[in-house]
């Protein structure tokens, strides 16, 4: 059964995206050619500048419109595996380039800080010692690292996992600390008449207990992570997703970049819809 | 009263057997200025015997039961079960929490199956888990026992609560108004429940309580505590009716009446004279 509400809301839904289609299409139908520079088309010094004599033809396209959009993404998501060379691989191979980075950075992150999170939670000396660094360290743009990154391991790949750790890390450590010290003592205090080793304590009680929280702040750091990974590879890669947005932009193919910028948004969805259908298993009724 | 004498305060000291447990001058304090919650608190528990604990709400009960159950340390005073002093919570003393406390991401058996295995490490996974449904048998808990503890009436998490202590076969066991949040009804069902369990396998209970109509039931001594703060423990009274009470039949046992208005009496007008009198 689908109720009135959602068909109401889905056909809510085929509207606005109708009506977005339909300003695309008038926007760039009528909008005068622009470079994409910002400079208009007709600009006779620009076009002397760029080598075109005044009534050579243009070859260079502009923001593309709706059809041509779709022609060239399904040209692009024909072989998107295909691997020529650093300058000419498929859109899909790069997404996995990125993929993989953030595989390994957020999984080191989670590694290092459920465990740095359950010891600040259960120890309130360790919270105040370390409280002061993270209020530190966590404002800081994973992107200002880049420099200190590059310098100290002197290589793109290592440097963009590392930006992957370090933004990904905070999150999951303030809300495993914050999860884990708000276990109810009454749970806590079941463990204890029942005698609870520390380990079952661990891994039974406080993880269960705990984990709808930890979820949370796995959520938050791999939004994070995902952000930062694009902005990273601009800045460094050779490979990835936003290497690639980076590298369409240089040869004028804006159909590629908006196509990119789509699949970051797609990609971004379906890391978080995992990581959300995860905490809806773990998540409990009191 | 005409039958006072029969329900004079009885001594402290039970000289039938060694005692199961010895508190003597037990003390407790929050903070550290102020009176004390309670203080000069001594009583004894019998091996096989049901104590039930009556007094108004916040005069110290739960304290009481949680420095039994090892969970809180008293300011003053000693708890000593079995020749040795209590000084932390272990698996010979069952604990049934005030307002059932289920962990709720495991399911009724799943529940008391954690218990199972904490006090028998070396059982197998499939005989914890029959050990679990036998207890959950036991208190009458039949059909759900794969729901979670939300899905469960309040009732019904009540009984898990009971396997669930009952399951580590506890030297004593420890109830703190286990069945204060529950409707009438159900309340007899448990507590009949509760007093055949007791009686089949010789349990030594320690139960709080603020119905009076249950610790006469239940009770084989009922322990009455003053106001606080600074509470007394005022009297120990025996209870006269025969052991084979039911919750139908004990309002005709002779003597029935005049145990329930001492009760009363106590919490109405009794308990507050007794510290404000001797203090
Ligand atoms: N952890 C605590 N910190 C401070 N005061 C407490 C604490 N626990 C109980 N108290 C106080 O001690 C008194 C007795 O509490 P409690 O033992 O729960 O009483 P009861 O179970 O008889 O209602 C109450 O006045 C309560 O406010
Ligand atoms: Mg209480």
């Amino acid at each position: 059964m689908i109720s009135v509400e959602s068909r109401r809301a889905f056909f809510l839904f085929l509207a606005l995206f109708a009506g977005l289609l339909l300003v695309w299409q008038l926007s760039t139908a009528s909008a005068p050619e622009r470079s994409p520079y910002g400079i208009p088309q007709g600009n006779a010094e620009y076009q002397m500048l760029m080598g075109h004599a005044p009534g050579t033809t243009q070859t260079r396209e502009g923001f593309p419109g709706p059809a041509r959009f779709v022609a060239s993404a399904l040209q692009a998501l024909h072989a998107p595996f295909h691997n020529n060379g650093p300058s000419d691989r498929g859109i899909g191979w790069q997404v996995g380039a990125s993929l993989l980075r953030v595989a390994i950075g957020y999984g080191l992150a989670v590694v290092v800080a459920v465990p740095l999170g359950f010891l600040i939670g259960l120890r309130p000396v360790i919270r105040r010692a370390v409280d002061p660094f993270i209020q530190i360290l966590r404002p800081i743009s994973p992107l200002a690292w880049m420099p200190l990154a590059l310098y100290t391991i002197r290589n793109a790949e290592g440097c963009g996992i590392f930006v992957i750790f370090i933004c990904s890390l905070w999150p999951i450590v303030l809300n495993t600390a914050f999860g884990v010290g708000s276990v109810r003592r009454e749970w806590l205090n079941v463990a204890r008449t029942l005698e609870v080793g520390w380990a079952r304590r661990v891994l039974f009680v406080l993880l269960p207990a705990a984990a709808p929280t930890i979820i949370t702040g796995m959520r938050i750091g791999l939004g994070i992570a995902w952000l930062a990974i694009v902005a990273a590879e601009m800045l460094v890669g050779s490979s990835g997703i936003g290497y690639f947005v980076w590298n369409q932009w240089n040869n004028l193919s804006l159909s590629n970049v908006l196509l990119a910028v789509l699949l970051i948004g797609f990609t971004g969805m379906v890391l978080d819809g995992a990581l959300a259908a995860l905490q809806r298993s773990v998540t409990y009724a009191e | 009263m005409p039958n006072d004498n029969a329900l004079a305060p009885t001594t402290m000291a039970h000289d039938t057997s060694r005692p199961l447990v010895e508190v003597s001058m037990l003390e407790k304090r929050y903070g550290n200025s102020g009176p004390p919650v309670f203080s000069d608190v001594s009583f004894t528990i019998q091996p096989g015997e049901f104590v039930c604990l009556i007094g108004h709400s916040g005069c110290g009960k739960s304290s009481i039961l949680n420095i039994l159950a090892g969970l809180e340390q008293p300011s003053g005073g000693t708890v000593i079960m079995d020749g040795c002093e209590i000084n932390g919570p272990g698996l010979e003393r069952g604990v049934v929490f005030q307002g059932h406390v289920l962990l709720p991401w495991l399911s009724a058996v799943q529940n008391v199956a954690f218990a199972v295995r904490s006090r028998f490490p070396t059982l197998s996974r499939t005989e914890i888990k029959e050990k679990a449904e036998y207890y959950l048998h036991l208190v009458g808990l039949r059909n759900a026992l794969d729901k979670k503890p939300a899905e469960l009436s309040g009732g019904m998490r009540q009984r898990v609560g009971i396997a669930r202590a009952f399951c580590t076969q506890p030297r004593m066991l420890l109830m703190d108004e286990p069945f204060g949040a529950l409707d009438a009804l159900t309340r007899g069902l448990i507590q009949e429940e509760l007093l055949q369990i007791c009686a089949r396998t010789q349990q030594t209970v320690f139960m709080i309580t603020h119905d009076v109509d249950e610790a006469i039931l239940l009770a084989d001594r009922v322990l009455l505590m003053s106001n606080g703060p600074d509470a007394r423990l005022a009297e120990s009274i025996d209870n006269p009716l025969p052991r084979t009470r039911t919750r139908e039949s004990m309002h005709h046992e002779t003597g029935f009446y005049d145990l329930r208005n001492h009760l009363v009496d106590f919490l109405v007008r009794r308990s507050a004279l007794v510290s404000k009198g001797e203090n």
